[in-house]
């Protein structure tokens, strides 16, 4: 299973965890399954359409999925899913 | 029987091999490596162009950062010929294979016309206070000289903007600017250290000021209490070299990275939340902007910059600082710059994760030309009282 490091806007939606692990083949699948076991994230993650919301990038390891191959990008036990969002805090 | 000094220093130079000043010229437009061996202060008062300065004292120690390569050709020269014909000798034994010593030295490179650079006269105060810079080859008094003529501007005196602030002036940055609306608050005291307790209700951009000429007078501040917005944007920070962005919201993200795509002008842009930091520079037509990265910003519910958030007191110190050497780095020009990489740092588990981040070839505001950006695209963004009414 890959591991998907949520960042701390989403812990909330995932009981507070800061790393969960999720099956799937694919960025897609991988993300399907997080949301799947904390419904609360799917809508923070996808839009209507069953795209990624633009607001939040996925890196497969240290690479954009956008720039692979978006939700399709294939997903090995060993590689780690970034999720980020924007952040703005700096007080 | 021993020799007299002068006949060492004779024995010495007509062992060395001399140059003419006027072969020295010529080489000197083909990059070739030229190193003053006389004192730092000789050297401050005057030196061939792109000299590097080893004093001969320290050259046993120090040649090898200025000329690292033992078989490429090494011009010395002193003030008269003598001092170098006798450093020339000691690189000699150190292996170096293709060492000249200048006929004549500094005096008759003048005498001749050439060109000399002659640097800013530092204060015997300056040379001291940033003496261990001068000790870094890679900075130097060169790399001083740009900290000193260096303009950047801070957006926050807070969490981020205090370490920053701080060891900027303490590195010798000549103008800081500080753009800030609040007041100093007891709360904001278990992380923003430039402030004190005593400056409570003070505006931070006068208790900022007073932290930076306390530890260094050489830095002038320049001070702007209030919000940017779009029609002060440009003018605040036309005349900065680079942008330090600390900021605690959205809008003022998009609107600042609008404005310096137009002007050109790099931003440090750092973030901070609980226990995590990101940091990354923007730097226009280089690497992506910060609408390359969030082409559009998170819904309210997601964005918690709106209200008060828990942090770490020491994570904006050390994402601050981290901020502050980028800002260094970009200044005097000296080694990889977070330019196209997103550093993530986590404090719970001490790790760091880099990220790539790119150019968008669709990005609404970088793609074009800095003339073709508006004034009326610039900071495009939901109302921001609605935007956080929303977030509840």
């Amino acid at each position: 299973m890959a591991t998907v490091r949520i960042p701390p806007v989403l812990r909330p939606s995932v009981g507070g965890e800061r790393e969960v692990s999720a099956d799937g083949e694919s960025v897609g699948a991988v993300l399907s399954a997080l949301a799947e076991a904390h419904p609360a994230t799917r809508e923070q993650l996808f839009g209507a359409d069953g795209e990624l919301n633009r607001y939040v990038n996925v890196y497969l390891n240290d690479e954009d999925v956008r720039v692979l191959d978006g939700l399709d990008t294939v997903v090995r036990d060993t590689d780690s899913l970034v999720i980020l969002p924007a952040m703005a805090g700096g007080r | 029987m021993t020799p007299s000094g002068a006949e060492y220093i004779k024995r010495i130079r007509e062992q060395v091999q001399e140059i003419d000043p006027s072969e020295v010229n010529e080489l000197l437009h083909e990059g070739a490596v030229v190193v003053d061996v006389r004192e730092g202060e000789e050297f401050a008062a005057g030196h061939l162009p792109g000299a590097a300065s080893v004093p001969r004292g320290y050259l046993e120690s120090r040649i090898e950062g200025s000329a690292p390569d033992r078989a490429e050709r090494v011009i010395l020269y002193c003030q008269s010929g003598q001092r170098s014909a006798l450093a020339a000798n000691t690189l000699t034994e150190l292996g170096y294979e293709d060492v000249v010593s200048m006929t004549g030295g500094y005096t008759l490179w003048k005498d001749r016309g050439y060109e000399v650079d002659i640097p800013r006269q530092l204060t015997k105060d300056q040379r001291e206070r940033y003496s261990r810079h001068f000790l870094l080859n890679e900075v130097g008094q060169v790399g001083q000289e740009k900290l000193l003529d260096a303009k950047v501007l801070l957006l926050g005196a807070g969490g981020l903007g205090s370490p920053t602030a701080f060891y900027l002036a303490a590195a010798g940055v000549g103008t800081l600017g500080i753009v800030d609306d609040d007041v100093v608050d007891l709360s904001n005291l278990q992380r923003q250290i430039i402030h004190t307790t005593d400056r409570i209700g003070v505006p931070k951009v006068d208790s900022a000021e007073q932290a930076i000429h306390d530890l260094n007078p050489d830095v002038k501040v320049n001070k702007y209490p209030f919000r940017l917005d779009a029609s002060n944007i440009m003018d605040v920070i036309k005349d900065y070299d680079i942008i330090v962005d600390g900021v605690d919201n959205f809008p003022t993200r998009y609107l600042l990275n609008d404005a310096t795509v137009r002007l050109k002008i790099p931003v440090v842009s750092a973030a901070i939340l609980g226990f995590e930091g990101q940091l990354s520079i923007f730097k226009p037509y280089d690497g992506p902007c910060y609408r390359c990265l969030f082409p559009v910003p998170p819904p309210a519910e997601l964005a918690p910059s709106c209200g008060a958030n828990g942090v770490l007191g020491v994570l904006p110190g050390t994402m601050g600082l981290l901020q502050a050497t980028e800002v260094i780095k970009l200044i005097v020009g000296i080694g990889d710059p977070l330019i196209g990489r997103l550093l993530m740092y986590d404090a719970l588990d001490a790790t760091t994760t880099e990220l790539k981040i790119r150019r968008d070839p669709e990005c609404p505001i970088c793609s074009r030309e800095p003339d073709a950006i508006t004034d009326e695209e610039m900071g495009v963004f939901p109302d921001y009282e609605a935007f956080c009414a929303a977030a509840g």
